[in-house]
């Protein structure tokens, strides 16, 4: 069974963001990128099946620019054992990406997809679910344990939800997303890091996969959240309730 | 440019993602919950990454026989499963190549992806191309991405570049503000008084050396060298003769407990035929070379002096932009017996870099270089430039500001030192980059005559005595040592050096004290009142270091080691009131009340910057700064 993970090259989340002065983005020039941390994750679980032999191969993929490339280099260090670079330029929002995927699954035919649940730059949520949507496949949102049966084609995944653990049964070929609590990503070695250089990276285009990118989102201003003001020392009770009756309105 | 940069940062994950600092911020909860979950899954796959790719074959230059060409006598390397039966000094300074650990062979190992290391590597490579010959060469740096910890001023002096790469210009090397302007100034609280220049910055360029050195970086993978960051230099392996044989990287995925975790990667250790360090100011591995061998004694060279250096770059106002003017200044804030002093450089793109250097021998252990910093913003000869304008990126380093006096013998049986690890800044001139270069171009220049012809590497010695660096560094000898009489007698020493004797002074003042020796006890002293930060000029420390995008997986071993546990309590707060707690520019090191409301030393060793004033400053000497997990520490881009 191939598996197929989709990993987004982000800026790294150590760094501090600053917003480009004319409001149209994030300052990306100069800045460090990285893997997407719950990319990681997933590809992390993929490789664990792999090695526990319940797969076959696993295939990193990523869609963005020229750059990309360097992501799917580290997905491949870690252990991945082949890589597809859709390339394309300008913003791709998460219903192209899910068609582009769409387009690659056909092609490649896997048993099994993972994504991380987010990416950590615009924290959408909703590329996992609409490939699952697009392909008619059962998902397995926000998982924190996955445990694949071979024989049965199934897999159980343990999703975090807001009330607590919900235990799903997704029949194969499904979906996955991975939270945080899944696993703790390996370290590339540096042998590893050696023998990615030579593994193989196809390269697409959306035309090339017949899949127009367009979208109906244009991000119209980008903003930094408001300063957080300094605190008020009050001096009696009576002021308080001034103060959150006349100034919050909160009362 | 930009591709090589983040290709860079693939060997980092691991570190960030899955670290547990990242679990606890996204989390707000303890990791332990993440970690309790070993699976089938995950043993096997421990099992399988440790048994990957047993050794890599050997990559010896076929025909020579190691370290057969260099003394004329094999030496005998210890095998691998790690049976030495070395002395036990040997064993002690360097480590066999433990059982487990994977090895990878090169001809040349460097240490260290900066200027120096970059330039050596890039050198060979040439001498392999103009001799038809090919040698291996791989660069390992402990930063997530090459440049990461890279800060300096800088205005460049591009004679070594020129040397190296003369088509810097046309391979769209990123120097392009020449300097316009060179002002001097004399500060005292309220007033900026202008003096002569005694730079001569004519042909120099304001840029951002971080970079520049991942634009090196990218040369240097072009001509095939093998660059590694995110991988850190731990250790240096010897042979049975203790000649350096190369070194080995830090095991990755240990507990602060120093268990291993889910994800514990066993370090490589990476051979050379010759290993050059280049790991920059205060190396810990060139340090510990340099005690080993006895460097410093083998030249009667004096000790290393240091200043600490703490720098922002600002993004101002259009109209007060003026790129490639450069101004220094002396005096206020700091008083008459420390040395040191600011830096003002325009660079492009509305992009200012301001900061001020600080000599490590200051007495007064109240002082704080971080808080000295922000004094000085508010200058009113600085303020209107800086007013408007937001921090982009903030940083410190230390300088070595020993000249020729300190820079130890810079080889040793195995290898050599390079660029500010052996010390070349040009004091006088606050340069140190371009001799850097110079530096370690001429150490591969020796090396490939070693591990072709067989000569020995003293010739590194001998072709940097005789190049342009000693001459610059002879010349500049004088200048800081004046200071140590104080600052009048320093600006006048000075002045008879520059205007009387150009240079050719007969005599070689000499280096006071050792840095940390310089500190007086605290009660020779009183506290200083430092005002608050204003945030907008002056920041607190945490607001400064966020702008460094500094981290460290805080689930690893305190890379900063006390050699006594107790001694700061019992030393360094009694005698010097803590100045740990006050020379840190990254807020490390904290004096924190326990329960029984004793005050207890506390290291925040995630917040690191890897200055090395730590290392240097403490008075008895007690901390020592060891490398953490690669991939950790500061994230410089413009610095």
């Amino acid at each position: 069974m191939k598996i197929m993970v989709a990993v987004k090259r982000v800026i790294d989340y150590a760094v501090k963001i600053r917003v480009k002065a004319d409001k149209s983005g994030v300052e990306t020039q100069n800045v460090k990128m990285s893997m997407n941390p719950f990319c990681e994750i997933a590809l992390e679980e993929a490789l664990r099946i792999k090695e526990a032999g319940l797969a076959s191969e696993v295939v990193a993929v990523t869609m963005g620019p020229k750059q990309s490339i360097d992501t799917l280099r580290t997905g491949l260090a870690m252990g991945a054992d082949r890589g597809i670079h859709v390339e394309a330029t300008g913003d791709l929002f998460p219903l192209a990406v899910a068609k582009l995927f769409k387009a690659l699954v056909e092609i490649e035919k896997p048993g099994l997809i993972i994504l991380g649940k987010q990416a950590i730059d615009n924290d959408c949520n909703q590329t996992g679910q609409m490939v699952a949507g697009l392909l008619g496949w059962p998902q397995g949102t926000f998982a924190s344990k996955v445990v694949l049966d071979k024989e049965k084609q199934e897999v159980m995944v343990d999703r975090e939800v807001d009330g607590g653990l919900e235990t799903l049964c997704l029949n194969l070929p499904a979906v996955i997303t991975t939270d945080l609590r899944l696993n703790q990503p390996r370290y590339a070695t540096l042998p590893n890091i050696m023998k990615a250089k030579s593994k193989p990276v196809k390269k697409y285009t959306p035309e090339e996969l017949n899949v127009a990118t367009n979208s109906d989102l244009e991000v119209v201003e980008v903003t930094e959240p408001p300063k957080r003001k300094a605190g008020v020392l009050v001096s009696s009770v009576d002021e308080l309730i001034d103060k959150l009756k006349n100034e919050a309105h909160v009362i | 440019m930009n591709r090589l940069v983040s290709f860079r940062s693939k060997s980092r994950i691991g570190t960030t993602p899955c670290s547990s600092s990242f679990y606890a911020r996204l989390l707000g909860s303890s990791i332990d919950a993440s970690r309790t979950r070993s699976t089938a899954n995950a043993s096997d796959s421990l099992a399988t990454v440790s048994r990957c790719s047993s050794l890599v074959p050997a990559r010896t230059l076929t025909g020579s026989s190691l370290f057969g060409s260099r003394n004329g006598s094999s030496a005998r390397l210890s095998n691998l499963t790690g049976h030495g039966g070395s002395q036990g000094v040997a064993r002690r300074f360097c480590s066999d190549a433990a059982a487990e650990r994977e090895s990878m062979e090169y001809d040349v190992v460097i240490v260290g992806a900066g200027p120096a290391g970059l330039s050596a590597a890039i050198r060979l490579k040439q001498l392999c191309g103009e001799k038809g010959v090919d040698l291996s060469v791989c660069v390992v740096e402990k930063g997530a991405e090459v440049g990461a910890h890279i800060i300096s001023g800088n205005v460049f002096e591009p004679r070594a570049l020129d040397e190296l790469l003369p088509e810097w210009e046309k391979e769209e090397a990123p120097i392009s503000v020449s300097v316009s302007s060179d002002k001097f100034w004399f500060l005292t609280k309220d007033r900026a008084f202008s003096l002569p220049s005694p730079f001569d910055n004519k042909n120099n360029y304001v840029i951002s050396l971080s970079q520049l050195v991942r634009w090196m970086g990218s040369k240097a993978e072009e001509y095939g060298v093998e660059i590694y960051p995110g991988f850190a230099a731990s250790e240096i392996l010897c042979d049975d003769n203790g000649s350096v044989i190369g070194i080995g990287t830090n095991d990755m995925g240990v507990a602060k407990n120093g268990s291993k975790k889910e994800n514990f990667q066993r370090g490589v250790a990476l051979k050379g035929r010759v290993t050059l360090f280049a790991e920059g100011c205060r190396g810990s591995l060139s340090e510990k070379i340099i005690k080993k061998y006895h460097l410093r004694e083998k030249r009667n060279a004096q000790h290393q002096t240091y200043a600490l250096g703490i720098k922002e770059v600002w993004e101002i106002d259009e109209s007060k932009h003026q790129p490639g003017a450069v101004i220094h200044t002396l005096g206020w804030p700091l008083d008459q017996k420390t040395y040191g002093g600011s830096f003002l450089y325009h660079m492009s793109e509305r992009q200012v870099a301001i900061g001020l250097v600080v000599a490590l021998n200051y007495k007064n252990p109240y002082l704080s270089p971080y808080e000295e910093f922000q004094k000085l913003k508010h200058h009113p000869a600085i303020k209107p430039i800086l007013e408007d304008g937001t921090v982009i990126q903030y940083g410190a380093r230390t300088l070595n500001e020993g000249g020729i006096q300190s820079v130890p013998y810079p080889v040793f049986p195995g290898g050599a030192i390079i660029g500010c690890s052996a010390g070349f800044l040009n004091v006088p001139k606050i340069k140190g980059t371009h001799t850097a270069m110079k530096s370690g171009m001429l150490a591969a220049e020796a090396a490939f005559g070693t591990l072709l012809e067989g000569s020995n590497l003293d010739s590194y010695w001998t072709t940097l005595q005789n190049s342009w660096v000693w001459e610059e560094l002879h010349k500049a000898r004088n200048y800081r040592p004046a200071f140590d009489h104080g600052f009048i007698p320093g600006m006048a020493i000075s002045a008879v050096e520059h205007y009387l004797f150009r240079g050719k002074s007969p005599f070689t003042l000499k280096h006071g004290k050792p840095d940390h020796e310089a500190t007086n006890v605290a009660r020779s002293h009183s506290p200083i009142e430092y005002p608050k930060p204003d945030g907008v000029l002056s920041f607190d420390v945490p607001t400064s270091l966020h702008r460094s995008n500094t981290n460290h997986d805080h689930d690893q071993p305190a890379h900063l080691k006390l050699r006594d546990p107790e001694m700061p309590t019992q030393v360094n707060l009694p005698e010097y009131d803590g100045p740990e707690s006050r020379y840190c520019p990254a807020r490390v090191y904290e004096y924190v009340p326990e329960e029984s409301g004793q005050l207890k030393l506390q290291i925040n060793a995630q917040n690191c910057l890897h200055c090395k004033a730590c290392d240097i400053k403490d008075p008895k000497q007690n901390i020592e700064w060891t490398v953490p997990e690669g991939g950790g520490g500061p994230g410089y881009s413009v610095m």
